[in-house]
């Protein structure tokens, strides 16, 4: 099949690239981009460990296609940190020993930050139901939701 | 100098503490390399061709068609990884796992693999690749197994280890047998005797990542792998072995690990990997999808267990029996001994015994999963144990604690126990807060304990001093879940050096000794133990080197808080020499400052918990939620105590997804109905409450810091306390795991009938 030729904004930087039609965004980053912290976990949009922010929205980029990345605006966990100076989410993850594996843990921050972009204050519950499309299968979640709530307590100015 | 590995009771200056890990930025940044993010240049991509059948002969594999596809490089079969195990019995099932010979053992076992440019032409040629098979009787249930019309999986299964051996093939592989005493005469003093028989389905790890390796075989009989494994020495020697390879010269690097809990301990698709390269002559990238993970990765056993225990009325066991069956897959193993082993363990018991039948089914072959076989004999055991409690009338914890094992039981496995944690878990629980809240309307609370042996065995620790005085260490155990940051703890504790100028890295298995891999909860304590060695030999090279540096006798110096100091008062007045301070001298003392230590790890101290779970039963759907949670578990000593914490809190996790809903569904045709995370559901984080954890430290004898292994233990008691719970909640015995919605609806509903 001939490849499509497809422009996008990725962490603020323009990128273009060929694709197959039936290539997926998770394929595109980590096969075509080199941007490999975006995991295949699942491949069927169960799992999260994909996820990307698509014009602001949280999603499995193995549920969307290289080609529908043409004119929208992506972040991928690569471009989360500003240079060495990490986000408060992913300082809290680490103080909070948030991840044991790490293989889902691009995936949950990618998702946290979504959540915090729509929701500064989220109650426990928020956190939990809006991080249910991402699984970890090392930490029962207690620390993840912890390092979320602490993350979101520093962003809103209320920790030093 | 030989290494004293004998408990001495210190002030820890940084174990203990809880600095952040040194692999948590790569791992926030997306960093970290994983098994499917290394590639190679001129790399093919492989797919594996899996039987769709649950037990069938294969008759003939005609490659022909796939091979004239455009881009594929090579296709292999059976044909071309032929047996070399040399009648190792162990080794013949993993290469037949590997890829299937005679017959397809289950659904999803591989029969043909390719590997080709791209993806496409790779599915393009498994379409074309035809497969013969005679489609023959199966069984995946194991009682269904055991029954004398089943049909037989492996006409070359003699049930071992009964009197007479039988004449007749069958499923049962073999039969073990634990215990002492005299059971019938316990249960003829017993007032009261509970006997029942429970059930649990097979479970998978359902590590995020699903198992992915690169291999590049060299026409000098070199190779490289690289991969995600528990274990890249074990790997090497299996894919060695099934290759005809020599070990020393297959380089196997493992990747970061994105979880594992015993299934990557296995080699699966890795010597199929490399045997595509060595035909391809080129690199071969070779990732499993989430469907194969579950259809051709390792889950653990589904059981059947009978279990009866009987009692005095004042609360006192007089003798305890189980008669346990275990699934392994089509091959034999040694799962249902290891569930033999542990059911009774909590417990100081006069009269005990246990017999184990480890069964063959057309499923996948069973791996290690967290305390393997462990959690499914609690959940009978502690099942059986809470109902005689409730029958005799007293209240389950103080029920236990009147049974306890402690320091001088012999175990129901044999071995008599040191000092352990059982009878502090239980006064724990006794006294938490959380026994005596209140509960809600259709809520019930249930308590349950659990063990697990923790192992020891092969360990290297390599400890380089650099010129500014920190310090690089090498292990060969991969760190699953923190090791790094421990043993970092480690050194810097030894040492007196800070946790900041220490960085810990995992060897490739051409840079260090053998080591056994990350499993049996033996990471952090046999490579702590190799650490410390290895630290200590380096204190003496810097004793030495202070002699140097002094020019005085190096009987006059010794090592305390990080330095070296003379002794003496010709000597004792010289400001003593820090590790840096000697450092910077090595170029001029002898050279470059190492400690090694290459040492078996004995003495892996044995793990208890308990458990506390509230769990809510909406009876008109059956649908129930866990409200509140607590683990209670013995570390020895919790060198980094965050990550101990994960541990508890990961394998309760875990424990509530097996007990609440996860399983293994196949179909009358003996496929697998829900290889996906959709209709496989582990728990999500809207489903589960915060865990909480209390930690306690009862030192473990044979290890300098009191370490014991933490990893696995967690997960043994959540069977038993969900279901406790969910008994408690609904007035109804549950007696078969998970208990999911339809499970406890229709128990409900049959109540009412």
């Amino acid at each position: 099949m001939p490849a499509i030729a497809v422009s996008t904004t990725i962490n603020d930087d323009t990128v273009e690239f060929l694709c197959q039609p039936d290539e997926t965004l998770l394929d595109v980053l980590r096969n075509r981009l080199g941007l490999m912290g975006a995991k295949e976990g699942c491949g069927t949009g169960d799992c999260g460990a994909c996820s990307a922010i698509v014009d602001g929205r949280v999603v499995c980029s193995c549920l969307v296609l290289g080609a529908e990345a043409e004119g929208r605006t992506i972040e991928t966990i690569e471009g989360m940190a500003n240079g060495n100076e990490l986000h408060p989410l992913q300082r809290k993850f680490i103080e909070h020993a948030a991840l044991q594996c790490g293989i889902c843990t691009p995936g949950f921050l990618m998702a946290a930050k979504a959540l915090l972009e729509v929701n500064p204050d989220p109650t426990e519950t928020e956190i939990r139901f809006w991080l249910a499309g991402n699984l970890c299968r090392c930490t029962g979640y207690d620390k993840i939701v912890r390092a979320v709530q602490d993350a979101a307590a520093e962003m809103r100015g209320e920790t030093a | 100098m030989s290494f004293d590995a004998t408990f001495q009771n210190k002030r820890f200056n940084s174990v203990g503490t809880r600095p952040l890990r040194p692999d948590g930025i790569d791992k926030v940044t997306g960093r970290a390399r994983y098994g499917a993010d290394f590639n190679m240049p001129g790399q093919l991509v492989a797919r594996v061709l899996r039987s769709p059948h649950a037990h069938a002969r294969i008759k003939g594999i005609d490659t022909s068609k796939a091979e004239a596809v455009k881009g594929v490089k090579a296709i292999v079969t059976a044909a071309d990884m032929p047996d070399l195990t040399d009648g190792d019995e162990a080794l013949f099932a993993i290469l037949d796992n590997c890829m299937a010979r005679e017959k397809a053992m289950y659904d999803g076992h591989a029969v043909a693999a390719v590997a080709a440019i791209d993806e496409s032409s790779a599915k393009a040629a498994l379409k074309l690749i035809k497969v013969d098979y005679e489609v023959l009787p199966h069984v995946v249930d194991v009682d269904a197994a055991m029954m004398a019309d089943a049909p037989v999986l492996n006409d070359t299964i003699f049930t071992q280890g009964v009197e007479p051996a039988p004449s007749k093939p069958s499923n049962v592989a073999n039969r073990s047998e634990f215990g002492h005493g005299d059971v019938d005469a316990g249960f003829a003093k017993a007032d009261i005797i509970v006997e029942r028989s429970y059930k649990t389905e097979q479970a998978h790890q359902g590590y995020i990542e699903p198992h992915a390796c690169v291999a590049s075989c060299n026409a000098d009989g070199t190779a490289d792998l690289w991969v995600c494994t528990q274990g890249h020495f074990v790997y090497r020697q299996n894919c060695a072995d099934l290759l005809g390879l020599e070990a020393s010269k297959l380089r196997v690097t493992s990747s970061e690990i994105g979880g594992g809990f015993g299934g990557k301990t296995h080699v699966w698709a890795e010597p199929v990997a490399l045997a595509l390269s060595r035909k391809a002559g080129r690199p071969v990238k070779l990732i499993m999808s989430r469907e194969e993970v579950f259809r051709a990765s390792g889950p653990t056993s589904a059981t059947s267990i009978d279990v009866k225990i009987g009692a005095t009325k004042d609360g006192k066991i007089t003798a305890a029996e189980a008669t346990l069956r275990y699934t392994s897959g089509p091959y034999p193993d040694m799962w249902a001994e290891l569930g033999a082993m542990t059911a009774f363990a909590p417990y100081d018991l006069e009269n005990v015994k246990t017999v184990g039948f480890e069964v063959v089914v057309n499923r996948p072959k069973v791996a290690a999963y967290r305390a393997p076989s462990a959690p499914m004999a609690a959940f009978a055991a502690e099942s059986a144990v809470d109902e005689l409690a409730k029958e005799i009338g007293m209240d389950p914890v103080d029920f236990r604690i009147a049974n306890v094992a402690k320091e001088g039981t012999r175990s129901s496995y044999g071995p008599v126990y040191g000092p352990i944690g059982i009878g502090p878990t239980l006064d724990a629980a006794k006294a938490h807060p959380h026994m005596s809240a209140p509960l809600g309307p259709n809520q019930g609370r249930g308590m349950a304990c659990g063990f697990w042996f923790n192992f020891g065995g092969q360990t290297c620790t390599d400890l380089n001093i650099s010129a500014d005085g920190t310090v690089t260490i090498a292990v060969g155990t991969v760190d699953v879940g923190g090791s790094r940051a421990s043993l970092s703890l480690i050194v810097a504790e030894e040492l007196g050096i800070e946790y900041s100028d220490v960085k810990a890295v995992i060897a490739d298995t051409s840079t260090l000794g053998y080591n056994d891999m990350t499993d049996g909860s033996r990471g952090t304590f046999s490579t702590s133990m190799a650490t410390i060695s290895a630290a200590r030999n380096a204190i003496e090279v810097m004793r030495q080197r202070a002699a140097i540096m002094w020019d005085i006798p190096l009987e006059h110096i010794y090592w305390e808080d990080g330095h070296a100091k003379a002794a003496g008062s010709k000597h004792g007045n010289r400001a003593p020499l820090s590790v840096k301070d000697i450092a910077a001298e090595a170029g001029n003392t002898g050279g470059p400052i190492a400690g090694h230590s290459e040492l078996v790890a004995d003495g892996a101290g044995v793990s208890f918990a308990t458990h506390i779970c509230d769990i809510e039963v909406d009876s008109e759907t059956g649908s129930s939620r866990v409200v509140r949670y607590t683990v209670i578990q013995d570390a020895g000593k919790a060198v980094h105590p965050a990550y101990v914490e994960g541990q508890y809190q990961g394998g309760a996790a875990q424990g509530i997804g097996w007990a609440l809903n996860e399983e293994y569904i196949y179909g009358d045709d003996g496929r697998l109905q829900n290889p996906g995370f959709l209709d496989y559901r582990i728990p999500v984080c809207s489903d589960l409450p915060m865990i909480d954890t209390q930690i306690l430290e009862i030192p473990n004898p044979n290890h300098p810091y009191g370490v014991r292994g933490v990893g696995e233990t967690s997960i043994v008691p959540p069977l038993a306390a969900i279901a406790n719970a969910v008994s408690n909640a609904v007035g109804l015995r549950m007696s078969h795991i998970p208990l999911s919605p339809p499970r406890i609806l229709a128990a409900l509903n049959a109540a009412k009938t």
